[in-house]
Protein backbone atom coordinates (compact mmCIF):
# COMPACT_ATOMS: atom_id res chain seq x y z
CA UNK A 1 0.00 0.00 0.00
CA UNK A 2 2.77 2.42 0.64
CA UNK A 3 4.53 1.71 -2.15
CA UNK A 4 1.27 1.79 -3.97
CA UNK A 5 0.68 5.64 -2.80
CA UNK A 6 4.09 6.56 -2.98
CA UNK A 7 4.01 5.94 -6.88
CA UNK A 8 0.70 7.92 -7.47
CA UNK A 9 2.60 10.74 -5.70
CA UNK A 10 5.84 10.58 -8.29
CA UNK A 11 3.11 9.58 -11.11
CA UNK A 12 0.88 12.98 -9.71
CA UNK A 13 4.08 15.28 -9.16
CA UNK A 14 5.37 14.23 -12.93
CA UNK A 15 1.79 15.56 -14.37
CA UNK A 16 2.18 18.69 -13.09
CA UNK A 17 5.95 18.82 -13.81
CA UNK A 18 4.73 18.30 -17.63
CA UNK A 19 1.47 20.41 -17.13
CA UNK A 20 3.98 23.49 -16.60
CA UNK A 21 6.73 22.64 -18.72
CA UNK A 22 4.41 21.91 -22.00
CA UNK A 23 2.93 25.47 -21.77
CA UNK A 24 3.70 28.85 -20.24
CA UNK A 25 1.00 31.03 -19.02
CA UNK A 26 1.78 33.10 -22.13
CA UNK A 27 1.45 30.09 -24.42
CA UNK A 28 5.03 30.40 -25.22
CA UNK A 29 6.35 26.77 -26.20
CA UNK A 30 8.29 26.19 -23.03
CA UNK A 31 10.05 22.98 -24.11
CA UNK A 32 13.43 21.93 -23.24
CA UNK A 33 15.70 23.76 -25.43
CA UNK A 34 18.09 20.56 -26.03
CA UNK A 35 16.92 20.04 -29.48
CA UNK A 36 14.33 16.84 -29.64
CA UNK A 37 15.27 15.34 -32.85
CA UNK A 38 13.52 11.74 -31.87
CA UNK A 39 10.88 12.65 -34.87
CA UNK A 40 11.84 13.03 -37.87
CA UNK A 41 13.50 16.05 -39.01
CA UNK A 42 10.84 16.33 -42.05
CA UNK A 43 8.31 15.81 -39.62
CA UNK A 44 9.10 18.68 -36.78
CA UNK A 45 10.20 21.06 -39.56
CA UNK A 46 6.26 20.57 -41.45
CA UNK A 47 4.84 20.74 -38.46
CA UNK A 48 5.61 24.39 -37.88
CA UNK A 49 5.20 25.51 -41.72
CA UNK A 50 1.93 23.92 -41.77
CA UNK A 51 0.43 25.87 -38.35
CA UNK A 52 -1.96 28.75 -38.95
CA UNK A 53 0.91 31.27 -38.16
CA UNK A 54 2.10 30.48 -41.00
CA UNK A 55 -0.34 29.37 -43.28
CA UNK A 56 -2.76 32.62 -42.70
CA UNK A 57 -0.26 34.55 -44.64
CA UNK A 58 0.23 31.77 -47.20
CA UNK A 59 -3.29 31.63 -48.45
CA UNK A 60 -4.12 29.93 -51.63
CA UNK A 61 -5.84 33.40 -52.92
CA UNK A 62 -5.63 37.14 -52.38
CA UNK A 63 -7.33 37.20 -49.05
CA UNK A 64 -5.06 37.07 -46.00
CA UNK A 65 -6.88 34.79 -43.11
CA UNK A 66 -6.27 35.65 -39.49
CA UNK A 67 -7.17 34.05 -36.12
CA UNK A 68 -6.91 31.18 -34.12
CA UNK A 69 -9.96 29.73 -36.41
CA UNK A 70 -8.00 31.33 -39.58
CA UNK A 71 -11.39 33.38 -40.99
CA UNK A 72 -10.72 35.34 -43.66
CA UNK A 73 -8.85 38.75 -42.78
CA UNK A 74 -11.62 41.32 -41.71
CA UNK A 75 -11.81 44.97 -43.42
CA UNK A 76 -12.22 43.09 -47.04
CA UNK A 77 -7.77 43.47 -46.88
CA UNK A 78 -6.28 41.82 -50.16
CA UNK A 79 -3.02 41.08 -51.45
CA UNK A 80 -2.38 43.83 -53.85
CA UNK A 81 0.10 43.91 -56.51
CA UNK A 82 2.83 43.48 -53.91
CA UNK A 83 1.61 41.25 -51.50
CA UNK A 84 1.72 43.96 -49.47
CA UNK A 85 -1.91 44.92 -49.70
CA UNK A 86 -4.05 47.43 -51.68
CA UNK A 87 -2.83 51.16 -52.62
CA UNK A 88 -4.69 52.62 -50.36
CA UNK A 89 -5.07 49.74 -47.69
CA UNK A 90 -1.36 48.35 -47.49
CA UNK A 91 -0.29 46.08 -44.58
CA UNK A 92 1.56 48.76 -42.75
CA UNK A 93 -1.31 50.99 -42.30
CA UNK A 94 -2.25 48.59 -39.42
CA UNK A 95 1.15 46.43 -39.34
CA UNK A 96 4.19 47.74 -38.09
CA UNK A 97 7.55 45.96 -37.80
CA UNK A 98 6.87 44.65 -34.11
CA UNK A 99 3.79 43.35 -32.21
CA UNK A 100 1.37 46.21 -30.68
CA UNK A 101 0.19 45.01 -27.42
CA UNK A 102 -2.08 47.86 -27.05
CA UNK A 103 -4.15 47.08 -29.66
CA UNK A 104 -3.31 43.43 -30.12
CA UNK A 105 -2.07 44.10 -34.13
CA UNK A 106 0.59 41.75 -34.42
CA UNK A 107 3.85 43.28 -36.30
CA UNK A 108 7.37 42.16 -37.54
CA UNK A 109 9.81 43.13 -40.50
CA UNK A 110 8.51 43.37 -43.86
CA UNK A 111 4.73 42.29 -42.52
CA UNK A 112 2.85 41.05 -45.84
CA UNK A 113 1.73 38.26 -47.87
CA UNK A 114 3.88 35.34 -49.14
CA UNK A 115 3.48 35.66 -52.66
CA UNK A 116 0.65 33.62 -54.68
CA UNK A 117 2.87 30.83 -55.96
CA UNK A 118 3.86 30.09 -52.52
CA UNK A 119 0.31 29.50 -51.20
CA UNK A 120 0.11 26.86 -48.77
CA UNK A 121 -3.32 26.82 -47.75
CA UNK A 122 -5.32 23.76 -48.33
CA UNK A 123 -2.34 21.68 -49.46
CA UNK A 124 -0.74 18.62 -47.56
CA UNK A 125 2.54 18.65 -46.25
CA UNK A 126 4.41 16.98 -48.72
CA UNK A 127 2.87 19.53 -51.79
CA UNK A 128 4.34 22.21 -49.13
CA UNK A 129 7.65 20.88 -49.04
CA UNK A 130 7.72 20.26 -52.88
CA UNK A 131 6.23 23.56 -53.41
CA UNK A 132 9.07 25.41 -51.07
CA UNK A 133 12.05 23.32 -52.86
CA UNK A 134 10.83 24.30 -56.50
CA UNK A 135 12.99 27.48 -57.71
CA UNK A 136 10.07 28.24 -59.52
CA UNK A 137 7.71 28.44 -56.72
CA UNK A 138 10.13 29.45 -54.15
CA UNK A 139 11.80 32.74 -55.44
CA UNK A 140 14.06 31.06 -57.03
CA UNK A 141 15.77 30.14 -53.39
CA UNK A 142 18.71 27.61 -53.47
CA UNK A 143 18.35 25.12 -50.35
CA UNK A 144 20.72 27.49 -48.42
CA UNK A 145 19.09 30.38 -48.56
CA UNK A 146 15.91 28.22 -48.28
CA UNK A 147 17.64 26.99 -44.87
CA UNK A 148 18.14 30.64 -43.90
CA UNK A 149 14.76 32.27 -44.82
CA UNK A 150 13.24 29.08 -42.18
CA UNK A 151 15.58 29.71 -39.83
CA UNK A 152 16.45 33.27 -39.80
CA UNK A 153 13.99 35.47 -41.25
CA UNK A 154 12.44 37.19 -39.12
CA UNK A 155 8.75 37.15 -40.24
CA UNK A 156 9.13 33.79 -40.00
CA UNK A 157 10.18 34.04 -36.35
CA UNK A 158 7.62 35.96 -35.32
CA UNK A 159 5.55 32.61 -35.41
CA UNK A 160 7.34 31.85 -32.01
CA UNK A 161 6.23 35.28 -30.70
CA UNK A 162 2.94 36.09 -32.13
CA UNK A 163 2.14 38.70 -29.41
CA UNK A 164 -1.91 38.85 -28.17
CA UNK A 165 -5.06 39.42 -29.97
CA UNK A 166 -7.38 42.33 -29.79
CA UNK A 167 -8.94 40.97 -26.71
CA UNK A 168 -5.49 40.55 -24.95
CA UNK A 169 -5.47 36.86 -25.45
CA UNK A 170 -2.02 34.93 -26.39
CA UNK A 171 -1.97 34.25 -30.17
CA UNK A 172 -1.15 30.37 -29.79
CA UNK A 173 2.39 30.17 -31.00
CA UNK A 174 3.76 27.73 -33.27
CA UNK A 175 4.06 24.27 -31.55
CA UNK A 176 7.73 23.60 -31.74
CA UNK A 177 10.56 25.29 -29.91
CA UNK A 178 12.35 27.27 -32.28
CA UNK A 179 15.88 25.67 -31.69
CA UNK A 180 14.44 22.61 -32.21
CA UNK A 181 13.01 23.79 -35.27
CA UNK A 182 16.48 25.25 -36.49
CA UNK A 183 18.05 21.95 -35.76
CA UNK A 184 15.50 19.71 -37.63
CA UNK A 185 15.65 22.73 -40.60
CA UNK A 186 19.60 22.12 -40.75
CA UNK A 187 19.30 18.26 -40.18
CA UNK A 188 16.70 17.74 -42.92
CA UNK A 189 18.55 19.82 -45.11
CA UNK A 190 21.91 18.22 -44.61
CA UNK A 191 20.31 14.62 -45.36
CA UNK A 192 19.59 15.90 -48.69
CA UNK A 193 16.20 17.51 -48.25
CA UNK A 194 14.42 14.14 -49.21
CA UNK A 195 10.46 14.95 -48.99
CA UNK A 196 8.93 11.27 -47.64
CA UNK A 197 6.29 10.55 -50.34
CA UNK A 198 3.28 11.11 -47.97
CA UNK B 1 12.60 58.97 -25.09
CA UNK B 2 13.36 61.73 -27.26
CA UNK B 3 11.57 61.42 -30.46
CA UNK B 4 11.66 64.01 -33.30
CA UNK B 5 9.53 64.05 -36.37
CA UNK B 6 7.60 66.63 -38.49
CA UNK B 7 3.95 67.03 -37.92
CA UNK B 8 1.99 69.25 -40.60
CA UNK B 9 5.06 70.48 -41.60
CA UNK B 10 6.59 71.91 -38.80
CA UNK B 11 9.88 69.78 -36.60
CA UNK B 12 8.05 68.35 -33.03
CA UNK B 13 10.24 66.73 -30.43
CA UNK B 14 8.30 65.12 -27.86
CA UNK B 15 9.39 62.99 -25.12
CA UNK B 16 7.25 59.90 -24.23
CA UNK B 17 7.59 56.32 -23.89
CA UNK B 18 8.69 55.03 -27.31
CA UNK B 19 5.89 52.76 -27.09
CA UNK B 20 2.81 55.02 -26.57
CA UNK B 21 0.31 55.20 -29.57
CA UNK B 22 1.17 58.05 -31.83
CA UNK B 23 -2.50 59.02 -31.51
CA UNK B 24 -2.06 60.11 -28.21
CA UNK B 25 0.94 61.84 -28.46
CA UNK B 26 -0.89 63.88 -31.22
CA UNK B 27 -3.97 64.66 -29.38
CA UNK B 28 -2.29 65.39 -25.57
CA UNK B 29 0.50 66.16 -26.11
CA UNK B 30 0.69 68.06 -29.26
CA UNK B 31 -2.61 69.19 -28.57
CA UNK B 32 -4.20 68.31 -32.09
CA UNK B 33 -7.77 66.59 -31.43
CA UNK B 34 -8.65 66.58 -34.89
CA UNK B 35 -7.37 62.55 -34.88
CA UNK B 36 -10.15 60.84 -33.20
CA UNK B 37 -9.47 57.71 -30.85
CA UNK B 38 -12.35 55.12 -32.01
CA UNK B 39 -11.99 51.45 -31.19
CA UNK B 40 -8.12 51.73 -30.49
CA UNK B 41 -7.72 48.55 -32.17
CA UNK B 42 -6.82 50.02 -36.09
CA UNK B 43 -9.85 47.99 -36.35
CA UNK B 44 -12.54 51.61 -37.01
CA UNK B 45 -9.74 53.98 -38.81
CA UNK B 46 -11.02 57.27 -37.27
CA UNK B 47 -7.26 57.40 -36.05
CA UNK B 48 -6.05 57.25 -39.48
CA UNK B 49 -3.16 60.30 -40.40
CA UNK B 50 -0.64 59.83 -42.68
CA UNK B 51 2.69 58.93 -42.64
CA UNK B 52 5.08 59.74 -45.41
CA UNK B 53 1.88 59.86 -47.09
CA UNK B 54 0.89 56.53 -46.03
CA UNK B 55 -2.34 56.32 -44.16
CA UNK B 56 -1.34 54.66 -40.78
CA UNK B 57 -3.49 53.79 -38.27
CA UNK B 58 -2.42 55.95 -35.23
CA UNK B 59 -3.92 54.28 -32.28
CA UNK B 60 -1.68 51.41 -33.71
CA UNK B 61 1.88 53.18 -34.24
CA UNK B 62 4.18 53.30 -31.57
CA UNK B 63 5.20 56.74 -31.61
CA UNK B 64 9.10 55.59 -31.83
CA UNK B 65 8.16 54.63 -35.49
CA UNK B 66 7.54 58.02 -36.23
CA UNK B 67 11.13 58.96 -35.44
CA UNK B 68 12.37 61.34 -38.99
CA UNK B 69 9.00 60.77 -40.44
CA UNK B 70 6.83 63.25 -42.13
CA UNK B 71 3.64 63.01 -40.21
CA UNK B 72 0.04 64.71 -41.24
CA UNK B 73 -3.14 64.95 -39.25
CA UNK B 74 -6.58 66.36 -40.80
CA UNK B 75 -5.15 69.88 -39.44
CA UNK B 76 -2.26 70.14 -41.64
CA UNK B 77 -4.08 68.60 -44.83
CA UNK B 78 -5.29 71.77 -46.36
CA UNK B 79 -3.17 74.62 -46.88
CA UNK B 80 -3.46 78.30 -45.40
CA UNK B 81 -4.36 79.04 -49.09
CA UNK B 82 -6.63 75.99 -50.88
CA UNK B 83 -8.41 73.28 -48.81
CA UNK B 84 -7.57 69.57 -49.72
CA UNK B 85 -10.00 68.74 -52.43
CA UNK B 86 -11.34 66.06 -50.32
CA UNK B 87 -12.44 68.38 -47.82
CA UNK B 88 -14.03 70.31 -50.24
CA UNK B 89 -16.00 67.40 -51.78
CA UNK B 90 -17.08 66.78 -48.20
CA UNK B 91 -18.39 70.20 -47.71
CA UNK B 92 -19.89 69.75 -51.48
CA UNK B 93 -21.61 66.87 -50.63
CA UNK B 94 -22.57 67.54 -47.22
CA UNK B 95 -20.90 63.96 -45.95
CA UNK B 96 -20.61 64.24 -42.06
CA UNK B 97 -23.67 63.71 -39.43
CA UNK B 98 -22.34 63.61 -36.16
CA UNK B 99 -19.22 63.47 -37.69
CA UNK B 100 -17.12 62.15 -35.73
CA UNK B 101 -15.17 59.33 -37.67
CA UNK B 102 -14.82 61.55 -41.11
CA UNK B 103 -11.55 63.34 -39.78
CA UNK B 104 -10.34 59.45 -40.57
CA UNK B 105 -12.20 58.71 -43.73
CA UNK B 106 -10.95 62.40 -45.43
CA UNK B 107 -7.30 61.43 -44.75
CA UNK B 108 -8.01 57.31 -45.81
CA UNK B 109 -9.34 59.00 -48.90
CA UNK B 110 -6.49 61.30 -49.54
CA UNK B 111 -3.80 59.06 -49.17
CA UNK B 112 -5.77 56.25 -51.34
CA UNK B 113 -6.18 59.61 -54.16
CA UNK B 114 -2.71 59.93 -54.20
CA UNK B 115 -1.96 55.83 -55.33
CA UNK B 116 -5.24 55.88 -57.28
CA UNK B 117 -6.78 59.42 -58.69
CA UNK B 118 -9.77 57.91 -60.42
CA UNK B 119 -10.96 55.35 -58.25
CA UNK B 120 -13.76 53.31 -59.18
CA UNK B 121 -16.77 52.03 -56.57
CA UNK B 122 -14.59 48.92 -56.48
CA UNK B 123 -11.99 50.41 -55.50
CA UNK B 124 -13.61 53.07 -53.28
CA UNK B 125 -14.83 49.45 -51.16
CA UNK B 126 -11.60 47.68 -51.69
CA UNK B 127 -9.75 50.72 -49.64
CA UNK B 128 -11.56 52.61 -47.91
CA UNK B 129 -12.61 50.29 -44.82
CA UNK B 130 -13.13 52.73 -42.21
CA UNK B 131 -16.31 52.57 -39.92
CA UNK B 132 -18.93 55.44 -39.25
CA UNK B 133 -21.70 54.66 -37.36
CA UNK B 134 -23.93 57.09 -39.11
CA UNK B 135 -23.60 55.05 -41.86
CA UNK B 136 -22.62 58.25 -44.40
CA UNK B 137 -21.15 55.64 -46.65
CA UNK B 138 -23.26 56.81 -49.93
CA UNK B 139 -22.35 60.49 -49.45
CA UNK B 140 -18.94 59.69 -49.25
CA UNK B 141 -18.78 57.31 -52.13
CA UNK B 142 -20.14 60.65 -53.95
CA UNK B 143 -17.57 63.13 -52.16
CA UNK B 144 -14.67 60.68 -53.00
CA UNK B 145 -15.46 60.66 -56.53
CA UNK B 146 -15.95 64.38 -56.60
CA UNK B 147 -12.42 64.81 -54.94
CA UNK B 148 -10.91 62.91 -57.93
CA UNK B 149 -12.69 65.33 -60.11
CA UNK B 150 -11.15 68.62 -58.12
CA UNK B 151 -8.13 66.72 -57.55
CA UNK B 152 -7.30 65.81 -61.04
CA UNK B 153 -8.38 69.44 -62.19
CA UNK B 154 -6.22 71.33 -59.98
CA UNK B 155 -2.72 68.54 -61.48
CA UNK B 156 -3.68 69.43 -64.86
Amino acid sequence: MKHLLTSLFILAFMGVCVAFTEVSPFGESNRSSEANLDEAPFDIMMKVLTHKRCVNCHPSGNRPRQGEDSHIHNFNVQRGADDHGLAGLQCSTCHQSENNDFSGVPGAPHWGLAPVEMAWAGKTRVEIATQMMDPARNGGKNLDEIVKHLTEDELVGWAWNPGIDHEGKPREPVPVAKDEFTAAVKAWAAAGAVIPEQ
Amino acid sequence: MTTTFTLNGKQVSVDADGNSPLLWVIRDTLDLKGTKFGCGKAACGACTIHVDGKAVRSCSYAVKFAAGKEVTTIEGLSTEENMHPVQQAWMEEIVPQCGYCQPGFMMATAAMLKEIPNPTDEDIDNNIVNVCRCATYYRMRKAIHRAAELQNATTK
